[in-house]
Protein backbone atom coordinates (compact mmCIF):
# COMPACT_ATOMS: atom_id res chain seq x y z
CA UNK A 1 0.00 0.00 0.00
CA UNK A 2 2.58 2.29 1.06
CA UNK A 3 4.53 1.86 -2.41
CA UNK A 4 1.49 2.84 -4.04
CA UNK A 5 1.70 5.96 -2.19
CA UNK A 6 5.19 6.58 -2.78
CA UNK A 7 4.14 5.84 -6.53
CA UNK A 8 1.30 8.81 -6.31
CA UNK A 9 3.56 10.97 -4.51
CA UNK A 10 6.58 10.38 -7.29
CA UNK A 11 4.25 10.91 -9.47
CA UNK A 12 2.70 14.82 -7.71
CA UNK A 13 6.11 16.00 -7.54
CA UNK A 14 7.11 14.90 -10.87
CA UNK A 15 4.28 16.63 -12.36
CA UNK A 16 4.90 19.83 -10.23
CA UNK A 17 8.57 20.17 -11.38
CA UNK A 18 7.68 19.83 -14.70
CA UNK A 19 4.78 23.14 -14.70
CA UNK A 20 8.01 25.36 -12.71
CA UNK A 21 10.56 23.88 -15.67
CA UNK A 22 7.74 24.66 -18.07
CA UNK A 23 6.77 28.09 -17.21
CA UNK A 24 9.68 29.45 -15.21
CA UNK A 25 10.77 31.68 -17.95
CA UNK A 26 7.44 32.33 -19.24
CA UNK A 27 7.13 33.52 -15.92
CA UNK A 28 9.72 35.89 -15.67
CA UNK A 29 8.35 37.48 -19.49
CA UNK A 30 5.29 38.27 -18.06
CA UNK A 31 6.90 39.57 -14.77
CA UNK A 32 9.17 42.07 -16.48
CA UNK A 33 6.42 43.56 -18.63
CA UNK A 34 4.28 44.02 -16.09
CA UNK A 35 7.17 46.21 -13.88
CA UNK A 36 6.08 49.93 -14.10
CA UNK A 37 8.71 52.51 -15.83
CA UNK A 38 11.94 49.94 -17.13
CA UNK A 39 13.13 48.79 -13.68
CA UNK A 40 13.53 45.41 -14.58
CA UNK A 41 15.62 45.01 -11.13
CA UNK A 42 13.41 44.61 -8.05
CA UNK A 43 13.57 42.40 -4.76
CA UNK A 44 10.28 40.77 -5.31
CA UNK A 45 9.61 37.62 -7.84
CA UNK A 46 6.19 39.05 -8.18
CA UNK A 47 4.82 42.41 -9.44
CA UNK A 48 4.37 44.86 -6.40
CA UNK A 49 2.58 47.09 -8.82
CA UNK A 50 1.60 45.88 -12.04
CA UNK A 51 1.37 48.05 -14.85
CA UNK A 52 -0.03 46.99 -18.38
CA UNK A 53 1.63 50.31 -19.55
CA UNK A 54 3.91 48.57 -21.60
CA UNK A 55 1.89 46.31 -23.57
CA UNK A 56 0.06 49.99 -24.40
CA UNK A 57 3.04 51.13 -25.59
CA UNK A 58 3.84 48.02 -27.46
CA UNK A 59 -0.17 48.13 -29.27
CA UNK A 60 0.32 51.79 -29.74
CA UNK A 61 3.64 52.30 -30.99
CA UNK A 62 4.44 55.05 -27.89
CA UNK A 63 8.06 54.51 -27.74
CA UNK A 64 10.53 55.50 -30.48
CA UNK A 65 12.03 51.65 -30.00
CA UNK A 66 8.59 50.64 -31.20
CA UNK A 67 7.88 53.30 -33.67
CA UNK A 68 7.60 50.59 -36.26
CA UNK A 69 6.38 47.43 -34.40
CA UNK A 70 3.58 46.85 -36.57
CA UNK A 71 5.09 47.68 -39.87
CA UNK A 72 7.68 44.89 -38.50
CA UNK A 73 4.79 42.10 -37.27
CA UNK A 74 2.90 42.36 -40.48
CA UNK A 75 7.06 41.58 -42.18
CA UNK A 76 7.23 38.42 -39.71
CA UNK A 77 3.53 37.51 -40.65
CA UNK A 78 4.41 38.17 -44.48
CA UNK A 79 7.78 36.07 -44.13
CA UNK A 80 5.55 33.47 -42.21
CA UNK A 81 3.10 33.39 -44.60
CA UNK A 82 5.16 32.78 -47.74
CA UNK A 83 7.46 30.18 -46.35
CA UNK A 84 4.10 28.17 -45.57
CA UNK A 85 3.10 28.94 -48.86
CA UNK A 86 6.09 28.00 -51.28
CA UNK A 87 7.33 24.85 -48.71
CA UNK A 88 3.91 23.38 -49.32
CA UNK A 89 3.44 24.16 -52.73
CA UNK A 90 7.03 23.13 -53.25
CA UNK A 91 6.78 20.04 -51.53
CA UNK A 92 3.86 18.71 -53.04
CA UNK A 93 4.23 19.25 -56.34
CA UNK A 94 7.79 17.57 -56.05
CA UNK A 95 6.60 14.68 -54.01
CA UNK A 96 3.05 13.99 -56.19
CA UNK A 97 5.85 14.39 -59.20
CA UNK A 98 8.20 11.29 -57.40
CA UNK A 99 6.25 9.54 -55.43
CA UNK A 100 2.75 9.73 -57.84
CA UNK A 101 3.78 9.79 -61.06
CA UNK A 102 6.90 7.88 -60.72
CA UNK A 103 9.41 9.63 -62.78
CA UNK A 104 12.41 7.76 -62.91
CA UNK A 105 14.98 8.56 -61.12
CA UNK A 106 13.15 10.48 -58.67
CA UNK A 107 14.75 9.15 -55.61
CA UNK A 108 17.32 11.30 -56.69
CA UNK A 109 15.81 14.62 -56.38
CA UNK A 110 14.51 13.74 -52.71
CA UNK A 111 17.76 12.07 -51.62
CA UNK A 112 19.67 15.42 -53.00
CA UNK A 113 17.12 17.30 -50.88
CA UNK A 114 17.58 15.52 -47.89
CA UNK A 115 21.64 16.13 -48.31
CA UNK A 116 20.50 20.37 -47.78
CA UNK A 117 20.55 19.18 -44.16
CA UNK A 118 24.29 18.20 -44.09
CA UNK A 119 25.36 21.75 -43.07
CA UNK A 120 23.18 23.08 -40.71
CA UNK A 121 21.71 26.79 -42.21
CA UNK A 122 23.36 28.71 -39.75
CA UNK A 123 26.66 27.82 -41.36
CA UNK A 124 25.50 28.76 -44.82
CA UNK A 125 24.69 32.18 -43.42
CA UNK A 126 27.60 33.72 -44.82
CA UNK A 127 27.67 32.46 -48.03
CA UNK A 128 23.92 33.55 -47.80
CA UNK A 129 24.13 36.77 -47.70
CA UNK A 130 27.08 37.27 -50.02
CA UNK A 131 24.66 35.65 -52.51
CA UNK A 132 21.91 37.48 -51.68
CA UNK A 133 24.10 40.67 -52.45
CA UNK A 134 24.92 38.85 -55.22
CA UNK A 135 20.90 38.51 -56.64
CA UNK A 136 20.51 41.78 -55.78
CA UNK A 137 18.02 40.88 -53.12
CA UNK A 138 20.04 42.60 -49.93
CA UNK A 139 17.41 44.08 -47.46
CA UNK A 140 14.71 42.23 -48.83
CA UNK A 141 12.34 39.74 -47.31
CA UNK A 142 12.54 37.52 -50.40
CA UNK A 143 15.57 37.12 -49.33
CA UNK A 144 15.02 35.11 -46.36
CA UNK A 145 12.09 33.10 -47.95
CA UNK A 146 14.07 31.85 -50.14
CA UNK A 147 16.55 30.75 -47.55
CA UNK A 148 13.80 29.49 -45.25
CA UNK A 149 11.49 27.45 -48.37
CA UNK A 150 15.07 26.11 -49.21
CA UNK A 151 15.25 24.38 -46.02
CA UNK A 152 11.64 23.49 -44.95
CA UNK A 153 11.12 21.94 -48.40
CA UNK A 154 13.16 18.61 -48.09
CA UNK A 155 11.07 18.13 -44.83
CA UNK A 156 7.91 18.71 -46.59
CA UNK A 157 9.10 16.09 -49.45
CA UNK A 158 9.97 14.13 -46.96
CA UNK A 159 6.52 14.04 -44.56
CA UNK A 160 4.67 13.72 -47.71
CA UNK A 161 6.08 11.04 -49.51
CA UNK A 162 5.74 9.26 -46.08
CA UNK A 163 1.80 10.14 -45.84
CA UNK A 164 0.99 9.61 -49.74
CA UNK A 165 2.54 5.97 -48.74
CA UNK A 166 -1.05 5.43 -46.96
CA UNK A 167 -3.32 6.64 -50.10
CA UNK A 168 -3.47 3.63 -52.62
CA UNK A 169 -1.35 4.52 -55.95
CA UNK A 170 -5.17 2.84 -57.39
CA UNK A 171 -6.65 5.93 -56.66
CA UNK A 172 -4.32 8.35 -58.87
CA UNK A 173 -4.69 5.61 -62.09
CA UNK A 174 -8.71 5.31 -61.72
CA UNK A 175 -8.61 8.62 -62.54
CA UNK A 176 -6.22 8.47 -65.08
CA UNK A 177 -8.60 5.87 -67.09
CA UNK A 178 -11.36 8.21 -66.54
CA UNK A 179 -9.03 10.65 -68.29
CA UNK A 180 -7.67 13.65 -65.79
CA UNK A 181 -4.71 15.04 -66.50
CA UNK A 182 -1.52 15.29 -64.17
CA UNK A 183 -2.66 18.65 -63.18
CA UNK A 184 -6.13 17.77 -62.19
CA UNK A 185 -5.43 14.43 -60.15
CA UNK A 186 -2.75 16.88 -58.22
CA UNK A 187 -5.25 19.29 -57.16
CA UNK A 188 -8.77 17.31 -57.02
CA UNK A 189 -7.13 14.10 -55.69
CA UNK A 190 -3.83 14.57 -54.14
CA UNK A 191 -4.45 17.74 -52.06
CA UNK A 192 -7.50 16.68 -50.62
CA UNK A 193 -6.51 13.41 -49.16
CA UNK A 194 -3.36 14.62 -47.91
CA UNK A 195 -5.00 17.66 -45.91
CA UNK A 196 -3.56 16.60 -42.74
CA UNK A 197 -0.24 16.32 -43.83
CA UNK A 198 -0.58 19.75 -45.22
CA UNK A 199 -1.89 20.95 -41.97
CA UNK A 200 0.73 19.42 -40.43
CA UNK A 201 3.88 19.85 -42.43
CA UNK A 202 2.38 24.38 -42.84
CA UNK A 203 2.16 24.71 -39.06
CA UNK A 204 6.12 23.35 -38.72
CA UNK A 205 7.12 25.98 -41.46
CA UNK A 206 5.34 28.51 -39.75
CA UNK A 207 7.01 27.55 -36.60
CA UNK A 208 10.34 27.27 -38.34
CA UNK A 209 9.35 31.34 -40.08
CA UNK A 210 8.88 32.62 -36.52
CA UNK A 211 11.55 30.91 -34.95
CA UNK A 212 13.78 31.84 -37.01
CA UNK A 213 16.65 34.23 -35.94
CA UNK A 214 19.88 34.52 -37.65
CA UNK A 215 19.12 34.73 -41.58
CA UNK A 216 16.42 37.34 -40.92
CA UNK A 217 19.25 39.23 -38.34
CA UNK A 218 21.77 39.17 -41.14
CA UNK A 219 19.23 39.94 -44.49
CA UNK A 220 16.95 42.54 -43.29
CA UNK A 221 18.86 45.70 -41.94
CA UNK A 222 16.41 48.67 -42.07
CA UNK A 223 13.76 49.69 -39.71
CA UNK A 224 10.92 49.50 -42.57
CA UNK A 225 12.17 45.59 -43.65
CA UNK A 226 13.20 44.01 -40.40
CA UNK A 227 11.28 41.46 -38.52
CA UNK A 228 9.82 41.80 -34.92
CA UNK A 229 13.41 39.24 -33.37
CA UNK A 230 15.71 41.51 -35.03
CA UNK A 231 13.67 44.85 -33.71
CA UNK A 232 13.88 42.97 -30.02
CA UNK A 233 17.71 41.91 -30.49
CA UNK A 234 18.27 45.95 -31.45
CA UNK A 235 16.79 46.60 -28.17
CA UNK A 236 18.68 44.36 -26.38
CA UNK A 237 22.26 45.99 -27.68
CA UNK A 238 21.68 49.32 -25.39
CA UNK A 239 22.09 49.17 -21.65
CA UNK A 240 19.24 51.99 -21.81
CA UNK A 241 16.35 49.95 -23.12
CA UNK A 242 13.10 49.69 -21.57
CA UNK A 243 12.98 46.30 -20.75
CA UNK A 244 9.60 46.25 -19.99
CA UNK A 245 8.76 47.26 -23.40
CA UNK A 246 10.85 44.74 -24.80
CA UNK A 247 9.20 41.89 -22.50
CA UNK A 248 5.72 43.19 -23.51
CA UNK A 249 6.89 43.19 -27.76
CA UNK A 250 8.21 39.65 -26.99
CA UNK A 251 4.93 38.38 -25.30
CA UNK A 252 3.08 40.16 -28.46
CA UNK A 253 4.93 38.43 -30.78
CA UNK A 254 4.92 34.55 -28.68
CA UNK A 255 0.85 34.79 -29.10
CA UNK A 256 0.53 33.93 -32.71
CA UNK A 257 2.48 30.61 -32.83
CA UNK A 258 1.21 29.32 -29.76
CA UNK A 259 -2.27 30.19 -30.93
CA UNK A 260 -1.44 28.16 -33.80
CA UNK A 261 0.24 25.10 -32.25
CA UNK A 262 -2.51 25.01 -29.78
CA UNK A 263 -4.97 25.18 -32.22
CA UNK A 264 -3.24 22.23 -34.62
CA UNK A 265 -1.44 20.38 -32.02
CA UNK A 266 -3.37 17.15 -33.08
CA UNK A 267 -2.66 17.56 -36.41
CA UNK A 268 1.15 17.76 -35.54
CA UNK A 269 1.02 14.95 -33.72
CA UNK A 270 -0.24 13.30 -36.57
CA UNK A 271 2.81 14.62 -39.04
CA UNK A 272 5.21 13.86 -36.38
CA UNK A 273 4.27 10.01 -36.13
CA UNK A 274 4.96 9.39 -40.76
CA UNK A 275 8.25 7.68 -40.47
CA UNK A 276 8.12 6.23 -37.05
CA UNK A 277 6.94 3.01 -35.78
CA UNK A 278 4.27 1.73 -38.00
CA UNK A 279 2.71 -1.02 -36.53
CA UNK B 1 -38.21 -10.42 -60.79
CA UNK B 2 -38.00 -6.60 -62.14
CA UNK B 3 -37.13 -5.55 -65.45
CA UNK B 4 -33.46 -4.36 -64.29
CA UNK B 5 -30.83 -5.14 -67.20
CA UNK B 6 -28.23 -7.14 -66.07
CA UNK B 7 -24.73 -5.42 -65.82
CA UNK B 8 -21.75 -7.40 -67.15
CA UNK B 9 -18.99 -6.38 -65.36
CA UNK B 10 -16.23 -5.95 -68.47
CA UNK B 11 -12.28 -5.75 -67.32
CA UNK B 12 -11.24 -2.22 -69.89
CA UNK B 13 -8.50 -3.25 -71.86
CA UNK B 14 -6.28 -0.85 -70.47
CA UNK B 15 -5.67 -2.21 -67.53
CA UNK B 16 -4.04 -5.19 -69.22
CA UNK B 17 -1.67 -3.02 -70.94
CA UNK B 18 1.91 -3.09 -68.97
CA UNK B 19 2.64 -0.04 -66.98
CA UNK B 20 5.71 -0.35 -65.29
CA UNK B 21 6.03 2.63 -62.76
CA UNK B 22 9.50 3.72 -62.45
CA UNK B 23 10.77 3.29 -66.42
CA UNK B 24 10.83 6.96 -68.05
CA UNK B 25 10.25 5.74 -71.20
CA UNK B 26 6.40 4.27 -69.72
CA UNK B 27 5.44 7.92 -68.63
CA UNK B 28 3.77 9.07 -71.98
CA UNK B 29 5.07 12.49 -73.51
CA UNK B 30 2.89 14.88 -71.86
CA UNK B 31 2.61 12.97 -68.62
CA UNK B 32 6.79 13.08 -68.74
CA UNK B 33 6.60 17.23 -69.32
CA UNK B 34 4.08 17.51 -66.36
CA UNK B 35 6.42 15.83 -63.97
CA UNK B 36 9.38 17.62 -65.16
CA UNK B 37 7.01 21.07 -64.75
CA UNK B 38 5.98 20.00 -61.48
CA UNK B 39 9.83 18.83 -60.26
CA UNK B 40 11.51 22.54 -61.71
CA UNK B 41 10.58 24.53 -59.30
CA UNK B 42 12.33 22.91 -56.38
CA UNK B 43 14.92 22.40 -58.48
CA UNK B 44 15.59 25.59 -59.22
CA UNK B 45 15.45 27.13 -55.69
CA UNK B 46 17.81 23.81 -54.57
CA UNK B 47 20.27 25.13 -56.92
CA UNK B 48 20.06 28.60 -56.59
CA UNK B 49 20.02 28.43 -52.92
CA UNK B 50 21.47 25.22 -51.89
CA UNK B 51 24.19 23.82 -54.26
CA UNK B 52 25.26 27.90 -54.95
CA UNK B 53 25.85 29.34 -51.16
CA UNK B 54 27.08 25.39 -50.41
CA UNK B 55 29.77 25.83 -53.02
CA UNK B 56 30.36 29.35 -52.26
CA UNK B 57 31.19 27.84 -48.44
CA UNK B 58 33.44 25.61 -49.87
CA UNK B 59 35.15 27.81 -52.43
CA UNK B 60 35.75 30.05 -49.15
CA UNK B 61 36.95 27.97 -46.67
CA UNK B 62 39.63 26.09 -49.37
CA UNK B 63 42.44 27.53 -48.11
CA UNK B 64 44.42 24.96 -45.66
CA UNK B 65 46.43 28.10 -44.43
CA UNK B 66 42.95 28.96 -42.79
CA UNK B 67 43.03 25.67 -40.86
CA UNK B 68 46.31 26.29 -39.30
CA UNK B 69 45.24 29.93 -38.39
CA UNK B 70 41.86 28.54 -36.47
CA UNK B 71 44.02 26.30 -34.51
CA UNK B 72 46.76 29.25 -33.68
CA UNK B 73 43.11 31.25 -32.94
CA UNK B 74 42.91 31.13 -29.19
CA UNK B 75 39.06 31.13 -29.70
CA UNK B 76 39.17 27.89 -31.83
CA UNK B 77 40.44 24.91 -29.91
CA UNK B 78 37.52 26.11 -26.77
CA UNK B 79 34.91 26.63 -29.25
CA UNK B 80 35.63 23.38 -30.27
CA UNK B 81 35.24 22.08 -26.54
CA UNK B 82 32.28 23.99 -25.97
CA UNK B 83 30.74 22.64 -29.11
CA UNK B 84 31.04 19.03 -27.96
CA UNK B 85 30.22 19.81 -24.63
CA UNK B 86 26.86 21.66 -25.80
CA UNK B 87 26.36 19.05 -28.59
CA UNK B 88 27.43 15.91 -26.38
CA UNK B 89 25.53 16.24 -23.06
CA UNK B 90 22.14 18.50 -24.58
CA UNK B 91 21.44 15.89 -27.62
CA UNK B 92 21.86 13.39 -25.01
CA UNK B 93 20.36 14.94 -21.87
CA UNK B 94 17.09 15.56 -24.24
CA UNK B 95 17.09 11.72 -26.00
CA UNK B 96 16.81 10.53 -22.40
CA UNK B 97 14.79 12.92 -20.76
CA UNK B 98 12.08 12.56 -23.65
CA UNK B 99 11.95 8.85 -23.21
CA UNK B 100 11.46 8.55 -19.88
CA UNK B 101 8.70 11.56 -19.92
CA UNK B 102 7.11 9.96 -22.79
CA UNK B 103 6.57 7.37 -20.81
CA UNK B 104 5.15 9.16 -17.88
CA UNK B 105 2.36 11.23 -20.76
CA UNK B 106 0.85 7.48 -21.20
CA UNK B 107 -0.21 7.69 -17.86
CA UNK B 108 -4.20 8.13 -18.02
CA UNK B 109 -4.73 10.76 -15.08
CA UNK B 110 -6.68 13.39 -16.05
CA UNK B 111 -4.38 16.18 -14.76
CA UNK B 112 -1.14 14.25 -16.68
CA UNK B 113 -3.27 14.50 -19.71
CA UNK B 114 -3.82 17.95 -18.91
CA UNK B 115 0.35 18.51 -18.16
CA UNK B 116 0.99 17.77 -21.47
CA UNK B 117 0.00 21.16 -23.59
CA UNK B 118 1.57 23.47 -20.80
CA UNK B 119 4.84 20.89 -21.18
CA UNK B 120 4.48 21.79 -24.90
CA UNK B 121 4.50 25.93 -24.33
CA UNK B 122 8.44 26.24 -24.66
CA UNK B 123 8.57 24.56 -27.73
CA UNK B 124 5.28 26.48 -29.03
CA UNK B 125 7.04 29.40 -27.68
CA UNK B 126 9.53 31.51 -30.00
CA UNK B 127 12.88 31.35 -29.67
CA UNK B 128 14.14 34.93 -29.42
CA UNK B 129 11.31 36.09 -26.73
CA UNK B 130 12.52 32.69 -24.67
CA UNK B 131 15.91 32.86 -24.65
CA UNK B 132 16.09 36.50 -24.16
CA UNK B 133 13.62 35.50 -20.75
CA UNK B 134 16.73 33.01 -19.82
CA UNK B 135 19.25 35.57 -20.23
CA UNK B 136 17.02 38.17 -18.58
CA UNK B 137 16.98 35.45 -15.14
CA UNK B 138 20.79 34.71 -14.92
CA UNK B 139 22.05 38.10 -15.20
CA UNK B 140 23.18 40.08 -12.40
CA UNK B 141 22.00 39.67 -8.55
CA UNK B 142 18.47 40.88 -9.92
CA UNK B 143 17.87 38.19 -11.84
CA UNK B 144 14.92 35.98 -11.27
CA UNK B 145 16.99 32.65 -10.64
CA UNK B 146 19.16 34.83 -8.10
CA UNK B 147 16.14 36.27 -6.29
CA UNK B 148 14.49 32.79 -5.86
CA UNK B 149 18.04 31.57 -4.38
CA UNK B 150 17.76 34.59 -1.74
CA UNK B 151 14.68 34.09 -1.16
CA UNK B 152 13.89 30.18 -1.15
CA UNK B 153 16.95 29.63 0.23
CA UNK B 154 19.07 32.41 1.61
CA UNK B 155 22.02 31.88 -0.50
CA UNK B 156 23.79 34.92 -2.80
CA UNK B 157 23.50 33.46 -6.45
CA UNK B 158 27.06 33.99 -8.29
CA UNK B 159 27.11 35.47 -11.48
CA UNK B 160 26.22 33.05 -13.83
CA UNK B 161 27.84 34.77 -16.61
CA UNK B 162 31.36 35.32 -15.44
CA UNK B 163 32.13 31.89 -14.95
CA UNK B 164 32.35 29.63 -18.50
CA UNK B 165 31.13 26.38 -17.45
CA UNK B 166 28.45 28.20 -15.76
CA UNK B 167 27.29 29.85 -18.88
CA UNK B 168 27.59 26.58 -20.82
CA UNK B 169 25.56 24.65 -18.44
CA UNK B 170 22.78 27.32 -18.75
CA UNK B 171 22.79 27.38 -22.72
CA UNK B 172 22.55 23.32 -22.29
CA UNK B 173 19.87 24.05 -19.80
CA UNK B 174 18.11 26.84 -22.33
CA UNK B 175 18.62 24.10 -24.83
CA UNK B 176 17.32 21.41 -23.41
CA UNK B 177 14.20 23.39 -22.39
CA UNK B 178 13.52 24.32 -25.66
CA UNK B 179 13.60 21.33 -27.39
CA UNK B 180 12.88 18.72 -25.00
CA UNK B 181 9.01 18.60 -25.57
CA UNK B 182 9.59 18.03 -29.34
CA UNK B 183 11.26 14.79 -28.50
CA UNK B 184 9.05 13.79 -25.85
CA UNK B 185 5.76 13.83 -27.93
CA UNK B 186 8.17 12.49 -31.13
CA UNK B 187 8.55 9.15 -28.77
CA UNK B 188 5.04 9.40 -27.07
CA UNK B 189 3.61 9.32 -30.62
CA UNK B 190 5.84 6.62 -31.13
CA UNK B 191 4.74 4.43 -28.26
CA UNK B 192 0.87 5.64 -28.55
CA UNK B 193 1.26 3.28 -31.98
CA UNK B 194 2.28 0.01 -30.35
CA UNK B 195 -0.78 -2.08 -30.80
CA UNK B 196 -2.11 -2.22 -27.04
CA UNK B 197 -2.16 -6.19 -27.49
CA UNK B 198 1.80 -6.40 -27.16
CA UNK B 199 1.25 -4.58 -23.56
CA UNK B 200 -1.41 -6.70 -22.57
CA UNK B 201 0.45 -9.64 -23.80
CA UNK B 202 3.48 -8.76 -21.40
CA UNK B 203 0.52 -8.12 -18.71
CA UNK B 204 -0.49 -11.52 -19.11
CA UNK B 205 3.09 -13.19 -18.76
CA UNK B 206 3.73 -10.88 -15.63
CA UNK B 207 6.01 -7.83 -17.27
CA UNK B 208 6.57 -5.49 -14.81
CA UNK B 209 7.85 -1.84 -15.56
CA UNK B 210 11.10 -2.23 -16.39
CA UNK B 211 10.69 -5.40 -18.39
CA UNK B 212 8.16 -3.95 -20.14
CA UNK B 213 11.16 -0.90 -21.06
CA UNK B 214 13.62 -3.44 -22.07
CA UNK B 215 11.87 -5.72 -24.04
CA UNK B 216 9.04 -3.82 -25.37
CA UNK B 217 10.36 0.01 -25.80
CA UNK B 218 13.93 -0.43 -26.53
CA UNK B 219 13.50 -3.11 -29.82
CA UNK B 220 10.57 -1.09 -30.71
CA UNK B 221 11.99 2.31 -30.36
CA UNK B 222 15.54 1.78 -31.20
CA UNK B 223 15.96 2.29 -34.23
CA UNK B 224 13.47 6.07 -33.77
CA UNK B 225 15.85 6.81 -30.90
CA UNK B 226 18.92 6.29 -33.12
CA UNK B 227 17.71 8.26 -35.85
CA UNK B 228 16.32 11.38 -33.47
CA UNK B 229 19.62 11.36 -31.62
CA UNK B 230 21.67 11.64 -34.41
CA UNK B 231 19.07 14.88 -36.26
CA UNK B 232 18.97 16.48 -32.94
CA UNK B 233 23.18 16.20 -33.04
CA UNK B 234 23.30 17.75 -36.74
CA UNK B 235 20.35 20.59 -35.38
CA UNK B 236 22.34 21.23 -32.40
CA UNK B 237 25.89 21.76 -33.88
CA UNK B 238 24.46 24.38 -36.01
CA UNK B 239 22.96 25.93 -33.37
CA UNK B 240 22.99 29.99 -33.11
CA UNK B 241 20.33 30.73 -31.42
CA UNK B 242 20.46 29.61 -28.17
CA UNK B 243 24.20 30.54 -27.48
CA UNK B 244 23.93 34.17 -29.59
CA UNK B 245 20.99 35.02 -26.73
CA UNK B 246 21.45 32.84 -23.51
CA UNK B 247 24.93 33.70 -22.87
CA UNK B 248 26.02 36.08 -26.01
CA UNK B 249 29.78 34.26 -25.67
CA UNK B 250 30.13 35.55 -22.03
CA UNK B 251 32.32 35.70 -20.42
CA UNK B 252 35.21 37.23 -23.17
CA UNK B 253 33.61 34.96 -26.31
CA UNK B 254 34.51 31.96 -23.96
CA UNK B 255 31.53 30.08 -24.48
CA UNK B 256 30.62 30.40 -28.31
CA UNK B 257 30.21 27.41 -30.01
CA UNK B 258 30.94 27.36 -33.87
CA UNK B 259 27.77 29.13 -35.46
CA UNK B 260 28.33 31.96 -33.18
CA UNK B 261 31.82 31.72 -33.22
CA UNK B 262 32.04 31.89 -37.02
CA UNK B 263 29.68 35.06 -37.10
CA UNK B 264 32.15 36.71 -34.99
CA UNK B 265 34.82 35.85 -37.07
CA UNK B 266 32.69 37.45 -39.87
CA UNK B 267 30.79 40.29 -38.59
CA UNK B 268 33.00 41.90 -35.36
CA UNK B 269 36.72 40.58 -37.17
CA UNK B 270 35.73 41.33 -40.55
CA UNK B 271 37.32 37.12 -41.46
CA UNK B 272 34.54 36.05 -43.73
CA UNK B 273 36.61 33.10 -44.96
CA UNK B 274 37.75 32.21 -41.46
CA UNK B 275 34.53 31.89 -40.35
CA UNK B 276 33.60 30.05 -43.08
CA UNK B 277 36.43 27.65 -42.33
CA UNK B 278 35.64 27.62 -38.94
CA UNK B 279 32.13 26.32 -39.15
CA UNK B 280 33.25 24.02 -42.18
CA UNK B 281 35.48 22.41 -39.85
CA UNK B 282 32.80 20.40 -38.75
CA UNK B 283 32.12 18.63 -41.91
CA UNK B 284 34.31 15.46 -40.95
CA UNK B 285 31.81 15.37 -37.85
CA UNK B 286 28.66 16.19 -40.13
CA UNK B 287 28.95 13.87 -43.53
CA UNK B 288 28.85 10.51 -41.08
CA UNK B 289 26.34 11.07 -39.19
CA UNK B 290 24.10 12.26 -42.09
CA UNK B 291 25.08 8.99 -43.92
CA UNK B 292 24.03 7.57 -40.47
CA UNK B 293 21.15 9.53 -40.41
CA UNK B 294 19.88 8.50 -44.35
CA UNK B 295 20.69 5.00 -43.31
CA UNK B 296 18.55 4.69 -40.27
CA UNK B 297 16.06 6.10 -42.21
CA UNK B 298 15.91 3.22 -44.66
CA UNK B 299 14.64 0.61 -41.87
CA UNK B 300 11.02 2.46 -41.26
CA UNK B 301 9.22 -0.60 -41.14
CA UNK B 302 9.36 -2.00 -37.65
CA UNK B 303 9.31 -6.03 -37.72
CA UNK B 304 6.52 -7.00 -34.86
Amino acid sequence: MSRRYLNQAGVALLSLVLIVWSLAPIYNMVLISLEPEGDVFTEHIWPRVPSIESFWGVLTQGHWYLAHFWRQFANSFFIGAMVTFFALLLGTLTSFAIARMRVRHGWLVSNAALLTYVIPASFLAIPFYRIMQNYGLANNPWSVIAALVAFATPYAIFVFQEYGRSIPIEVDESARIDGASPPQIYLRIYLPLMAPALVAVGTYALLLAWNEYLYQFLLLSSKSSMTVPVALAQFLSSDQSPWNYMMATAIVYALPPVAIYYAFRRRMAAGLTMGGVKG
Amino acid sequence: MSGAPEVVAVRPASLDRPRRPGRLGALPGPELAWAIAFVAPYAVVFVAFVVYPVAQGLWMARDPSLYRALLADALYPPTVLNTALFVGVGVNAKMFLALLLSGFFMRRRWWIKALLPVFMLPWALPSIPAFVSFHWMLIGEEGLVDRLLWMLFGLPGPLWFNDRWLALTWNIVADVWKWLPFWTLTFFAARMAIPRDIYEAADVDGAGAADRFVHIIVPLLGNLYLVCTLLDTLWTIGDFTTVSLVSEGAPAYSTNVLATLGFHYAFDAAQPALAVAAVMSALPVLIPITLLVMRALQIRQVQL
